[in-house]
């Protein structure tokens, strides 16, 4: 048997990667998704104000 | 034989994906999502569709981390009772520290990033749930006085307020009136589950009424809550919060509630074994209902008010 075959095992945890990945993914598209948000609205404005002031 | 089939034996019973995400008790969260939902669109201040969406999912965020950490500190009791047997930690999927790691980890992500995306009042408030669920119930009343998801439940009340303050940067008296419906709402709940669950709580040694003061007392106790609960809920038809839509939900679900919680006061032990406890599962499952359906009847009157199909009571 060669041992580059896929074991039972890797592919229990194929599913747990791919979960992980996509919760990464889901993070980063909503803190840039919150970022555009913010600057969009403004929100932002007032930190920038008291910075320059 | 692989090599990879050597030491396959101790990964057995080794957690998949669902296993984590059942840490954070995705059933609770359905109730913390959708009254934390309600309460941000019912507040008056309109909230960006984005900002929203992330302001529920940090709250959901924060009630599965409070989940988890009760996961943690409670895998001895969960390990006892046959209905949370199966929970990742005494089912052997998930260890005690990696449940306090996701615990830890997931709350200060959700309450940072809920301060940021709306409010410091709103994360602050947030913060003190899940300090609230975790060590005011889980650690210190949980296993100490019968009067535990009494007080607890306040835990599982603060999401609307939550959403609410993520909107007006304010608690106001309709966000107190979301919070006491659920905090009222909770007992009664919760004591049909535990007539009906019979011997768990016994089992695992934890204080509910139905262990300290009896079943009798604990059918007593149903009734007076629910009685306490209709006059919260329907008076709350007529303030700010409340509109058509909301009192004729009130009304009717609240005289199935009623109507439910006088037949469990009305039963005795040999009765309810007799068919296998119909009206107290009846209750409990019409309590799920009557939760749902009076913060819809909220969020639609407040709709309904916003697109100007009625007025609103003031």
């Amino acid at each position: 048997m060669s041992i580059a075959k896929e074991h039972e095992l890797h592919h229990r945890r194929k599913g747990r990667n791919i979960g992980l990945g996509l919760v990464l993914a889901a993070a980063i598209a909503l803190i840039f998704g919150l970022t555009i948000v913010k600057v969009g609205t403004g929100d932002f404005g007032n930190a920038l104000q008291e910075t320059q002031n | 034989m692989s090599d990879a089939s050597i030491n396959s034996a101790s990964f057995e019973n080794e957690a998949q994906f669902g296993d984590y995400f059942a840490l954070l008790k995705p059933r609770v969260m359905t109730l913390v999502v959708f009254t934390a939902f309600v309460g941000l669109l019912a507040a008056p201040t309109p909230v960006h569709p984005f900002i929203g969406f992330c302001a529920v999912l940090f709250i959901a965020l924060g009630g599965g981390a409070s989940g988890a950490l009760n996961m943690w500190y409670d895998a001895d009791i969960d390990a006892v009772m046959k209905r949370t047997a199966k929970r990742p930690i005494p089912a052997g999927k998930v260890t005690k520290d990696e449940a306090f790691a996701i615990g830890i980890a997931l709350s200060a992500f959700a309450v940072v990033f809920l301060g940021l995306a709306t409010n410091w009042l709103a994360a602050g408030l947030l913060a003190f749930t899940i300090f609230f669920y975790v060590v005011i119930y889980t650690m210190w009343l949980k296993r100490w006085t019968p009067q535990n998801i009494v007080i607890g439940g306040a835990a599982g009340a603060f999401p609307p307020m939550i959403g609410w303050a993520a909107a007006t940067g304010t608690v106001s008296v309709e966000a107190v009136l979301m919070f006491c419906l659920t905090f009222m709402w909770t007992p009664p709940h919760f004591w049909a589950l535990a007539l009906f669950m019979r011997s768990d709580y016994d089992d695992a040694g934890v204080p509910m009424l139905t262990v300290t003061h009896g079943r009798r007392t604990t059918r007593k106790h149903i009734l007076a809550y629910t009685i306490l609960l209709a006059v919260l809920a329907i008076g709350t038809a007529f303030t700010s919060l409340g509109g058509p839509v909301y009192l004729a939900t009130a009304l009717v679900l609240n005289a199935l509630f009623l109507k439910g919680a006088v037949a469990i006061w009305r039963r005795d032990e040999d009765m309810s074994e007799a068919d296998n406890f119909k009206v107290e599962r009846s209750f409990f499952k019409l309590s799920l209902l009557y939760l749902f359906a009076h913060f819809g009847a909220i969020l639609v009157d407040a709709l309904l008010v916003r697109v100007g199909l009625i007025g609103g009571w003031a």
